[in-house]
């Protein structure tokens, strides 16, 4: 067990698996088809992604980088997370980028009933030492601990 | 963050719960930047990424709603993204039943709720607002609250514009309220490059492969690009502004680019130069094996990877009228060599409705018709979101387009190869 401190974008807790993303996370690409044709798993659908293609998205604790490509970006996690097929936290290790930070504020300030946890600046060793399937749990404060 | 009474009165409410919660989603977003105040946003108009009224985005119609039925309408009119859907694409019945019946069976609605919220006109559908025949082209300084990736890092590194990489929705927050939260690509500071890019190719480098290279390396950062200018020149001449739109198009699809400069070339490099590239600026040499390496290492992820080719498509983003009648006079050119009247694809050229407009009244548009090649407006990326579409062996010269649909990449001239002669 490892305890990691990032700084809170979005508040909330959760315990969940970890999926995590070495590369960049395209947010259109992972998850418009899923959207779309109703996956409730939300799975990742970026062929350019073998990190976490065809790795379930919802419902887990996505690590990763920061986001990348197309500005529907956020508009695209807005939709996911009012869907409620968003990960059950963002887990970044850089700085949060422009459009994940706007999916995430967008769903913070607009839906009611929706909590996703976004910590960033959790550091490389972070995204060294965690591994898919690992369990994560969120802390407040923007502790998360890897067990 | 410090506000002008004017934008703390918004937040508190004092204009409504609706505009209270669009300064909050601007504060919020800007606080998470470390922005310390929020600055005018001072062009004519918008430009949102939005613009397909898929059944999947309800949430977008209802946030939509809110904003019209509290009369929180910006004061600025807009372009948005290019429409998804035209009958000059070909789509057989169960491909057109897809697309009407079950993925953009909200365009008429979502096309009411934009006219509500303020398009620019009925053709102000495009990436490529900047183009002259549309319109919607920034000054150097301007301060925008765009999104559509690649119309960000061309306003902003082409144009001298200032704009952050905002997401859909994000985009119509800011000008609604008026302004924008100061961070990031908006400040002098985050316009310097922290990578110098080195193009030691032995010929002119592919704008959409050199584009891919550097977005995939750099990802969000700005970088400097040095010996550019020794293939596409140091005036931004028609030509050169083509390059930079297809090139930058790829950078910020495949990384996260939002600004670039290229050495002797784009505004802000002419004015200061080398005095742009921070202190340890990481280096990254552009060769010809390096772009070959990138090249081949795409996934090519048809099933049968030796299919014939069923369509091609051209203009992601949207060509420009220089670029439409060059690419008419290299398909004649072709054809002409390998014996064919007509392309053995079809394929499909896409460009903004002005600026098929204007070519329309060339008499390219007619030399273009008889060599088969279909001219559209639509968003070739929303066509491929058709499952059924993405199981056709599709080809493109975009990187956009290949890395977020099943299309396969060639470079233009193999393209060119392909649709004029055939073969894989």
């Amino acid at each position: 067990m490892k305890e990691f401190k990032g700084r809170v974008v979005t508040p909330g807790t959760c315990t969940a698996k970890a999926v995590v993303t070495r590369e960049g996370f395209n947010t259109l690409a992972s998850l418009q088809k899923a959207l779309q044709f109703g996956d409730k798993k939300a799975t990742c659908n970026d062929q350019n992604n073998r990190d976490i293609y065809g790795e379930e998205l919802a419902g887990n604790a996505l690590v990763l980088p920061q986001t990348i490509g197309s500005t529907t970006g956020g508009m695209v996690l807005y939709c996911a997370c009012a869907m409620k097929r968003q990960p059950a936290c963002m887990l970044f290790t850089n700085h949060i980028d422009s459009l994940a930070a706007a999916g995430a504020i967008l769903a913070d300030v607009w839906l009611d009933d929706i909590t996703m946890p976004v910590i960033d600046n959790l550091g490389d060793e972070f995204l060294n030492y965690v591994k898919t399937g690992m369990t994560v749990k969120v802390k407040e404060d923007g502790v998360v601990v890897v067990e | 963050m410090i506000l002008t009474e004017k934008q703390q009165q918004m937040l508190d409410g004092k204009q409504g719960e609706t505009l209270a919660k669009v300064m909050k989603t601007l504060v919020m977003y800007g606080e998470a930047f470390g922005a310390e105040k929020m600055i005018e946003v001072t062009s004519e108009h918008n430009h949102l990424v939005t613009s397909f009224g898929l059944k999947m985005i309800t949430p977008v119609y209802e946030l939509m709603d809110k904003l019209i039925e509290s009369g929180a309408i910006s004061k600025q009119t807009f372009s948005v993204d290019p429409r998804p859907l035209d009958k000059n694409v070909p789509a057989n019945f169960l491909q057109n039943l897809i697309f009407n019946k079950f993925m953009y069976s909200k365009q008429d609605f979502y096309e009411g709720q934009l006219n509500k919220l303020g398009l620019m006109d009925k053709d102000a559908f495009t990436c490529t607002c900047y183009m002259d025949e549309v319109g919607n082209k920034p000054q150097k300084g301007d301060i925008l609250s765009w999104a559509e990736s690649s119309a960000v890092v061309y306003a902003n590194s082409v144009l001298g514009a200032r704009c952050n990489r905002n997401s859909g929705i994000m985009d119509i927050m800011g000008s609604i309220a008026g302004c924008v939260p100061y961070f990031g690509l908006l400040t002098d500071e985050g316009r310097k490059a922290s990578w110098v890019v080195k193009i030691e190719t032995t010929k002119k480098p592919e704008a959409q492969l050199l584009g891919s290279a550097i977005g995939m390396k750099v990802m969000e950062d700005v970088p400097y690009v040095i010996g550019l200018d020794k293939w596409i020149g140091e005036e931004l001449t028609d030509e050169a502004c083509t390059y930079l739109k297809d090139f930058g198009a790829a950078t910020a699809s495949n990384g996260a680019v939002g600004l670039y400069h290229i050495d002797n070339l784009t505004p802000e490099a002419k004015e200061q130069g080398e005095s742009l590239i921070l202190e340890n600026a990481k280096e990254y040499v552009i060769t010809d094996e390096e772009l070959e390496r990138v090249k081949n290492n795409y996934p090519v992820i048809w099933k049968d990877k030796n299919a014939k080719p069923k369509l091609c498509f051209m203009g992601c983003p949207h060509m420009s009228l220089q670029q439409l009648k060059d690419w008419t006079d290299r398909v004649e050119e072709a054809l002409k060599k390998y014996s064919n009247k007509k392309v053995v694809i079809p394929t499909v050229f896409t460009a903004a409705p002005k600026v098929l407009e204007e070519f329309n009244k060339t008499e390219y548009a007619e030399r273009l018709k008889k060599t088969g090649v279909i001219t559209s407006y639509i968003c070739p990326l929303m066509y491929m979101n058709n499952p059924l579409c993405a199981k056709m062996p599709v080809i493109t010269s975009s990187n956009k387009l290949r890395t977020y649909t099943t299309a396969r990449y060639y470079t233009d001239d193999e393209i060119l190869l392909q649709i004029t002669k055939g073969g894989n």
